[in-house]
């Protein structure tokens, strides 16, 4: 969505409301840290200068593969100017002193926010730490300030020289200064480099610790048979078989179905395969079903934003096109399935947990267990994947009830692939009606309909305002292009599956729909793709035409490879703009994208090898997204069950990928989520180039069967 | 009691015989670099060598592995130095990370038989691999580098 709008919903989210969404608990205000021992020098809650030359930096943001491990140490490394071989990360409990100021005001990774909350809080505390180092050499030896330099950990003056470490002691009893300046960008020696990855070695050696990997002595293992519909209940269950299962150590039931407690993981498997339980059924929608309801929602809703010029189609000159386009729910699969491990003693709860919510994890442990907040701790350990999944945090409800029913031992409550490919938080399913008008070259009216569950409504209330998510509505009507008269029409569409955040919500469906009737209406007016989109871009909209065109240069726009056609699609999220041009192959249904070119303009860029990678597999995982994965319901039952049906993209399947990023000195921006969008419309269109045949229903396998 | 060698070191397990090596691997010897991604031997995260061949532990019976040697990614090499692994860093393979010991034990045992693989070769042997992350076109780079293949 567009950063402007993003800033404003984000701060008109107060402190606690993200918390009090999903559990109306409320952390208590941040308690002062203890330093550890080995911290000789601890300026704010985020540097620790520590005794042995290593610079311990907090991070409160989990590490999902995107990269913050590394990138949001090296704004620190930056202004102490500490080399990154030297920084050692550890997780920040989930207390407020460690709260985001840009999205959620509590501990919550998501959103492309981590970089651009960071980058001014992280800059700021490396300095204040640099700064203070700087007065106590300066004490010490009875000079100016001014006259010490700063590198590699070491503060020099003239012919003196001392360790950060061997100055943190003083360092230490000095007020702290605020607003201390930050470094000219012109000097920078570490941001904009790509030093090696803090959690490569780990992750090599088969070291990291993940959810999952989690041990505790005398731990036990649980997995919990859910309902197959929505919302269904238990009316009664036999657990005879499932007790006779080797390993099986107690059966009971919890708030999503019958929990099986075991010895081990596969035990506990077995064992809950095994209990007998007669459902109340929930929701026993179809899929067909849902789509008639949202597409008749899309046509009548009222409610309105966006709003430009008339904002009335009707009195826009020219020729009048439409067309309907069909998403379906999608799952997010990350490949560490959900788990969390839950202990509940007498003196308190801890929680290990691949979250991407630690506070509303920390708030599920004490809303649960009725423990106040000074005796329930959350680690957040490596996550095996995230994607927006782990925003939604069921498993931690599931694997807390399990841990207090078992209090006084450790669980890990697991949950199988087909737990997790059936009861995701799922991109919502949507139909938009999209309707323009057409004068000669000109998009003169714009009119974009669409009916998507709501994830805002219950995930975090306060963004969900008259009738309006206005996350579910980005990129349905882009601010890049000037259409002088446009409206976007939403409708929530209330039903029992739950919904959730996918990699670059809203914009993952909204862009294939604007990128793809956008070529519909260049192939109407005769006009060229790309020249259609430059023309209708907005005076203002410099990044997005640089984008295009680079992306247009690289890949040779209108010249494909042998065998191919090509589509182009431009792209939006988060104060980030991308272009993709595809080189698409087809054999009968099946689409071979042979290249992908994507240029992205991201602001400045902290680790430019972080943000390639994150750009390519972020244009991979669109690929899975719109070649052949969807979620389908008959009956209220999800069809799908596992990798073997719920199919996504493997390597075969992954084509060439070109990134070119484009030199910025703007703020930099999250970077994660920015190679999803244009993907699915850049191939759709290719495939139109090459058949006539203009697919507005995804995935693309069964579009083309 | 039945032995399992894994990592050369010999372990007395007493555990049902169709009891998958992945969960004895886990849940009873303790290593935990080996993954559980999808319990059907669809995703190739719990990817072992098993007397030298690239094998899904999910769906590898007890009764398949006892008296043979098994190895893991914690045993494939002492210090993270396998060619592998030192491609892996060196191409900045892995993002989030939990389906790399899976890639590293099938993209081993590829070069272990097939030292210098085509591109077919690769792509064949490593699609059973799922990668979330989207990692496929620094495998490829890093499979390739470890080989020694420009």
């Amino acid at each position: 969505m567009r950063r402007a709008a993003f800033l404003q919903l984000t701060t008109s989210m107060g402190a606690g409301l993200a918390l009090g969404a999903m559990l109306p608990v409320a952390l208590k205000p941040a308690r002062a840290l203890a330093a550890p021992a080995t911290d000789a020098f601890s300026p704010n809650v985020w540097v620790h200068v520590r005794t042995d030359g290593t610079v311990k930096v907090m991070l409160s943001k989990s590490e999902m593969g995107q990269g913050v491990y590394t990138g949001l140490p090296m704004m620190v490394a930056e202004e102490l100017d500490v080399p990154m071989d030297r920084i050692v990360v550890e997780m920040a409990p989930a207390e407020d002193a460690y709260a985001d100021l840009l999205f959620t005001h509590d501990l919550t990774t998501g959103g492309s926010t981590s970089t651009p909350d960071m980058w001014p809080v992280l800059r700021q505390a490396g300095a204040t730490a640099r700064a203070m180092l700087v007065a106590a050499a300066a004490k010490q030896w009875g000079v100016s300030p001014a006259s010490c330099t700063t590198a590699n950990g070491v503060v020099t003056s003239g012919t003196h020289h001392a360790t950060y470490a061997e100055l943190a002691a003083i360092a230490a009893t000095l007020p702290v200064p605020t607003n201390v300046p930050l470094k000219d960008p012109a000097q920078y020696t570490v941001i904009g480099t790509s030093p090696k990855r803090l959690d490569i070695d780990a992750k090599v050696r088969g070291t990291a610790q993940f959810g999952i990997d989690v041990v505790l002595p005398g731990m036990l293992y649980a997995n919990i048979q859910k309902s197959p519909t929505f919302g269904g209940t238990v009316v009664s269950y036999d657990a005879t078989a499932a007790k006779a299962v080797p390993g099986v150590v107690d059966v009971f039931p919890v708030s999503s179905g019958v929990a099986v407690v075991a010895t081990n993981t596969w035990a506990a498997f077995q064992g809950a395969q095994k209990v007998k339980v007669t459902w109340k059924p929930g929701m026993t929608k179809s899929s067909k079903e849902l789509f008639a309801e949202a597409e008749h929602l899309a046509r009548t809703t009222t409610v309105v934003t966006d709003k430009r010029g008339a904002a009335n189609l009707a009195v826009a000159p020219g020729k009048e096109l439409g067309a309907v386009y069909k998403g379906p729910f999608l799952a997010h699969t990350p490949m560490e399935p959900m788990n969390t491990t839950v202990w509940v003693r007498p003196d308190g709860v801890e929680i290990w947990s691949p979250t991407q919510v630690q506070s509303r994890t920390k708030a599920i442990g004490m809303q649960i267990t009725g423990m106040p907040a000074d005796k329930v701790q959350v680690h957040c350990t490596f996550l095996g994947g995230g994607f927006g999944r782990r925003l939604h945090p069921d498993f931690v409800v599931d694997a807390v009830e399990v841990g207090k029913h078992m209090a006084g031992k450790p669980v890990k409550t697991m949950w199988r692939r087909e737990d997790d490919v059936k009861n995701d938080a799922f991109r919502p399913m949507a139909v938009s009606v999209v309707r323009a008008k057409l004068d000669g070259g000109t998009v003169s009216g714009w009119e974009h309909r669409t009916a998507q569950k709501s994830i805002m409504r219950t995930w975090a209330p306060p963004l969900f305002k008259d009738g309006l998510d206005a996350f579910a509505v980005g990129s349905c009507t882009p601010e890049d292009y000037a259409f002088p008269n446009a409206a976007t029409y939403y409708s929530d569409h209330p039903y029992e599956v739950p919904v959730g955040f996918m990699r670059a919500p809203g914009a993952n469906w909204n862009c294939f729909v604007t990128e793809s009737f956008m070529d519909e209406l260049a192939h109407a007016a005769g006009a060229d793709p790309l020249a259609f989109r430059l023309a209708n871009l907005g005076p203002k909209a410099t990044r997005a035409r640089a984008v295009l065109q680079l992306a247009a240069e690289k890949a040779n726009w209108g010249h494909p490879l042998a065998g191919t056609t090509q589509g182009l699609a431009l792209g939006w999220w988060g104060g980030a703009y991308s272009a993709i041009v595809a080189d698409v192959a087809l054999n009968g249904s099946q689409v071979i994208v042979k290249r992908a070119v994507i240029a992205v303009d991201i602001g400045r860029v902290i680790h430019p090898d972080i943000a390639l990678a994150q750009v390519q597999g972020a244009l991979n995982y669109g690929l899975a997204m719109a070649l052949t994965a969807k979620i389908t319901l008959t009956n209220g039952v999800v069809d799908q069950n596992n990798f073997y049906d719920y199919t996504v993209l493997r390597m075969n399947q992954s084509p060439e990928i070109a990134v070119y990023i484009v030199p910025s000195t703007e703020s930099p921006a999250g970077v994660g989520e920015l190679g999803v969008p244009a993907i699915a419309p850049a191939i759709g269109n290719a495939i139109f180039r090459a058949t006539g045949k203009r697919v507005r229903e995804l995935p693309f396998s069964d579009a083309l069967a | 009691m039945k032995t399992i060698t894994i990592n050369g070191v010999d372990h007395q397990v007493d555990v049902p015989d169709d009891m998958p090596l992945l969960w004895v691997i886990r849940d009873v010897v303790g290593l935990t670099g080996t993954k559980f991604g999808c319990g059907v031997a669809t995703c190739g995260a719990c990817t072992v060598h098993l007397e030298g061949d690239a094998v899904r532990s999910c769906m590898t019976p007890m009764s398949r592995a006892y008296g043979k040697k098994v190895t893991t990614i914690e045993g494939l090499s002492p210090d993270g130095t396998h060619p592998i692994q030192v491609a892996w860093v060196d191409d900045a393979v892995p993002q989030c990370g939990y389906c790399q010991p899976g890639q590293m034990m099938t993209a081993s045992a590829l070069l272990a038989k097939t030292p210098k693989p085509s591109d077919e070769e690769i792509r064949t042997a490593l699609t059973g691999n799922i990668c979330r992350c989207g990692c496929y076109q620094r495998i490829e780079a890093a499979v390739k580098r470890a080989a020694g293949i420009a």
